[in-house]
């Protein structure tokens, strides 16, 4: 993380100096620190809605009911043994992720992250997690039919198939690298 | 389209319901749940407002200064050789870094294109099936408490680069 941020900052101050757009800069900076904060004012109020009702699933064994349903699925993309814990939250926010639930499936995947990780460097499981959450696979892609209702596109869901058909190669993709990474990476 | 905006707008209210009437079921005490709940919610978002306040005026920054503008131009012509229209490029370069940015790029291709232009289509299909990269694994692990993202970021990435090329593709097989 600590390069991506330098290199951004750093690209950017360049090339805003030199094409004339420096002044813009800092007021850049201090609206991007802004939006973090309206960002989490924003969906704090439905995440911690979310993560009441998380609450009711782990009480009820409910959640543990949904994990036995995707164990197949988890064992598969996570090879190595995860414990309950984080098998539990995993699988619900794989589903929640489905339903796009995003503020829901965000605390759920927090919590099996916090499970997965040991020390200050990503483990291999906590990786594919990432992965996972990075590529977005959910069932109906309301925001970006929204989009298209709001410029006239004539029936805006027409595109489902399609996301489907891309979101399974895109994380197929991504798993593989994990997969191929967790071999080479060193360090 | 009014039938899956009515299921996905059920989705929400039908999933409360569901979780009350089966807690209530079950004998828990599903108001306590919830504030306990809502409590570490709070957390949650405590431990992720600060990455987030770091991170973000970097890809203000970075949009702000033109980079992304000239990234992009500099990148069409490989674009067009993995088969991503050039026009798309902003879209594909902002897209991981920026959920909103992604959003209204999107919405401008829609607008100069049409939204059911094959272009708009690659767009809209593009935003669908891919996250803001950078976001995520900068929550995950600034909850985590993770330093050393090792390979997340490279391999989450090249799950972005197949979904755009794979969007590109898709909008062609289906809608032309």
């Amino acid at each position: 993380m600590a390069w991506i941020w330098g290199v951004l900052v750093a690209a950017s101050t360049v090339v805003g100096i030199v094409t004339g757009n420096g002044e813009g800069l800092g007021t850049a900076a201090v609206e991007g620190a802004k939006s973090a904060v309206t960002l989490v004012m924003g969906i704090g109020g439905v995440t911690c809605l979310w993560t009441g009702v998380m609450e009711i699933l782990e009480r009820s064994g409910l959640s543990a009911g949904l994990a036995r349903i995707t164990r197949p699925v988890i064992s598969v993309i996570f090879p190595d043994s995860i414990g309950e814990d984080a098998e539990k939250n995993i699988s619900a926010n794989m589903s929640a992720n489905l339903l796009g639930l995003g503020n829901a499936a965000t605390p759920l995947g927090i919590a099996a992250a916090k499970e997965l990780s040991e020390g200050d460097a990503a483990t291999d499981n906590l990786c594919t997690l990432v992965v996972l959450n990075t590529a977005s696979i959910q069932l109906i892609p309301t925001t970006a039919a929204a989009l298209r209702a709001s410029f006239g596109a004539a029936s805006p869901f027409d595109i489902i198939p399609a996301v489907w058909f891309t979101s399974a190669i895109s994380v197929t993709a991504g798993l593989a690298a994990a997969g191929l990474f967790r071999k080479l990476w060193r360090g | 389209m009014a039938r899956l905006n009515a299921v996905s707008a059920l989705v929400v209210p039908v999933m409360l319901c569901f979780t009350a009437i089966y807690g209530l079921y079950r004998g828990v005490d599903i108001y306590d749940c919830l504030i306990a709940g809502a409590k570490r919610g709070l957390h949650v978002m405590a431990d992720i407002l600060p990455a987030l306040i770091v991170l973000l005026p970097a890809v203000y920054m970075f949009r702000e200064s033109g980079a992304a503008d000239m990234l992009a131009r500099l990148l069409s012509p490989v674009f067009g050789a993995l088969g991503i229209p050039p026009e798309t490029a902003p879209l594909v370069l902002l897209r991981p870094i920026s959920g909103s940015g992604a959003n209204a790029v999107a919405g401008e291709i829609m607008a100069s294109h049409g939204a059911d232009s094959l272009i708009g289509r690659t767009a809209a299909i593009m935003l669908g099936s891919t996250e803001t990269t950078f976001y995520v694994t900068a929550v995950y692990f600034s909850a985590a408490g993770v330093k050393k993202a090792r390979y997340a970021v490279p391999a989450a990435l090249i799950a972005d680069l197949a979904g755009f090329i794979a969007a590109s593709f898709a909008a062609r097989l289906f809608f032309s």
